[in-house]
């Protein structure tokens, strides 16, 4: 669906691309762990949600993913406070009612994405954050 | 181990409670929360201990941190709990084994680049700490001189979380000039001898320190009354080392210590400025009760110069000190009840331009201002002072006298021998000064001579003396007699008591 060579996309800036980077490398992430991705980058006026997860055990996750390329700024995850958390579950919320599962298990995941320079890629996986 | 334990201990006044401090680390986004009722300087200790830890070369746990301190209904307060915190986190993110600190106190603000900084109240720490099993403490390098007087623990003095980190890891540790245990048993450089003249006032002040007797010196300007009073914790016998303990564990909750020594067995002088206001008399504030000057003043000297001087109500403040030997504080936060036990030592302008003296030839106050002038000392408050004694302007003579007075050592010795025979005396019973003498066992125990006696009760007939006035005449009687090693006060001892508390009309 996306490329993995963020540079193709010369329009967007390079702190998009990093970001749609990373979005790819954690679906492939979740597909190799048997989830389904049910939808991506769903953008509402409250915001957006980065990935949505049908998970083996019938949760619904959703994802926040966080990419950079250095802890120059501190971790990823520091830069999701408990207000954004909590906006994260609202839009979770919003997703469920538009397609007609409220009521389902669902659950916030937030994934830590570092890209070193070789390109290598580490994934920082912390489930159920709320 | 995701879960890490060490320990803290929180101060209420001088007493002590230890705390467990918990820290977990949990999946979930990066956070911190403290537990366990933290005031604002220990909300503060998440930003400091994170700093320190990363600059200390450790990993800060990018992941949910609650940090809990128990019991979690105790408050706490200050910053003593950072070097705790740090190692609970360490413990619990695995990098320092947990065997290592149990059982271990530690106490320590932390510095944004690790270094391990001084607090207050270490000595009282340890000393509730010692008595619940702790005996092994980490304590900040700043405060070792203090901690040292707790000589029944293993004290670890530490300068930086590297060097606590290399001790804890490695069980390396810088060997250090271990300091000898002493007590200094003279602090100052205040001699009697510096005092030219003034035989009756120096009488006073040495039978005051025998005694524990309360003291008012009145007289002009420049006579030597601050001079005396400086000099008097100079003639009381060193503190012991329990009381030692006592002063620098009352000194150190204050966060006094850079004034004292805390190997100081000196006993204290606090001259609190007649502006001081009640809470800066008897102690108070409403995060944490600190002590104030009656506290500090703890088996020692609390002199206030210029006291008719002081707001209203500031040295009433400090009857039940007078009384009793403590002063409790209530706040809303709770009561705490500091040892107040002390030698008040007042001194006053004999009226506000000060000159009231002698013929009182230069004095430009009316009569009765020079009335209304120590009748600002209430009655109660000097109904409690047994030495009432006037310090008058030095006379040509006594200036040039080139013969020096007594040395305070000379004073110090006579004084220590004095109550030494008081003390002998009082070995049954639940007191040890005589100015601590009740009033009953004055009445069956304790009188004077005979002739004494009907010299106390011809001047109660004649209205001179109050039967109060009587009981103070009695019990200082007994320091004049314990001076001049007579068993029982004489008539000659009882006339110089009763001179010096009715000798001056206030």
């Amino acid at each position: 669906m996306t490329t993995q060579k963020p540079a193709s996309l010369a329009k967007k800036s390079q702190n998009q691309s990093t970001g749609e980077f990373g979005e790819s490398v954690v679906a492939e992430f979740l597909l190799a762990r048997n989830a389904r991705i049910l939808d991506r980058n769903w953008r509402i006026k409250e915001g957006e949600i980065d990935l949505v997860a049908l998970l083996p055990n019938g949760s619904i996750a959703f994802v926040e993913v966080k990419t950079r390329r250095s802890y120059a700024y501190g971790h990823p995850l520091e830069a999701i406070s408990y207000d954004k958390a909590l906006r994260l579950q609202r839009l979770a919320l919003a997703w469920l009612a538009t397609h007609n599962c409220l009521g389902r298990d669902y659950q916030i995941d937030c994934v830590a994405v570092l890209i070193e320079n070789d390109g290598k890629h580490t994934i920082e996986y912390r489930a159920n954050v709320l | 181990m995701t879960l890490g334990q060490s320990l803290g201990v929180a101060l209420v006044g001088l007493e002590g409670h230890l705390v467990q401090i918990e820290a977990d680390i949990a999946d979930g986004l990066p956070g911190y929360t403290l537990l366990g009722l933290p005031d604002a300087a220990l909300s503060e200790s998440r930003d400091r201990v994170r700093s320190a830890l990363v600059n200390s070369q450790e990993a800060w746990p990018n992941r949910k941190v609650t940090v809990s301190l128990s019991p979690a209904w105790l408050p706490k307060s200050g910053s003593g709990f950072d070097l705790p915190i740090a190692v609970a986190l360490l413990a619990a993110s695995a990098t320092i084994a947990p065997e290592k600190i149990e059982g271990v106190l530690f106490l320590g603000e932390l510095g944004l680049d690790g270094r391990i900084r001084s607090v207050r109240g270490v000595l009282p720490s340890l000393i509730a700490a010692y008595k619940l099993g702790v005996t092994t403490a980490v304590i900040p390098w700043a405060n070792r001189l203090e901690a040292q007087l707790m000589s029944e623990m293993v004290i670890i003095p530490m300068r930086t979380m590297n060097e606590l980190l290399r001790w804890l890891r490695l069980g390396e540790r810088e060997i250090e000039d271990e300091l000898p245990l002493i007590l200094n048993e003279k602090e100052d450089s205040y001699d009697f001898s510096d005092v030219a003249g003034q035989e009756h006032a120096r009488k006073a002040a040495e039978i005051s320190a025998v005694g524990g007797h309360h003291l008012l010196l009145i007289g002009p300007p420049g006579a030597g009354k601050t001079m005396i009073a400086q000099r008097i914790p100079g003639i009381l016998p060193p503190l012991t080392r329990d009381e030692a303990l006592e002063v620098t564990a009352i000194h150190s909750v204050a966060g006094g210590l850079t004034s004292r020594s805390p190997l100081s067995a000196q006993a204290p002088f606090i001259s609190p400025h007649h502006t001081a206001t009640r809470v800066a008399m008897v102690g108070g504030g409403s995060h944490a009760i600190h002590p104030g000057a009656c506290s500090l003043a703890h088996r020692g000297v609390l002199f206030i110069d210029e006291a008719p001087e002081c707001a209203a109500g500031v040295l009433d403040s400090l009857r039940q000190s007078l009384e009793s030997g403590t002063i409790t504080i209530t706040r809303s936060i709770g009561s705490i009840t500091y040892p107040a036990s002390f030698i008040l030592v007042l001194a006053a302008n004999p009226c506000p331009c000060g000159k009231f003296t002698g013929r009182g030839r230069n004095c430009i106050c009316s009569s009765q201002q020079v009335r209304r002038y120590l009748s600002r000392l209430s009655g109660p408050l000097l109904d409690r002072i047994d030495l009432r004694v006037h310090v008058d302007s030095l006379s040509r003579v006594e200036l040039t006298q080139s013969q020096l007075g007594e040395t305070t050592q000379v004073i110090q010795q006579r004084v220590i021998q004095a109550r030494e025979i008081a003390r002998r005396r009082f070995k049954d019973f639940p007191w040890v000064l005589n100015a601590e003498i009740p009033s009953r066992a004055l009445r069956t125990n304790f009188q004077p001579e005979r002739a004494g006696m009907n010299f106390l009760h011809a001047a109660l007939d004649r209205e001179q003396i109050t039967a109060r006035g009587l009981h103070k005449v009695m019990r200082t009687s007994w320091s004049v007699a314990d001076l001049e090693n007579h068993s029982i006060p004489t008539l000659g001892d009882v006339e110089v008591a009763y001179a010096l508390r009715e000798g001056v009309r206030a």
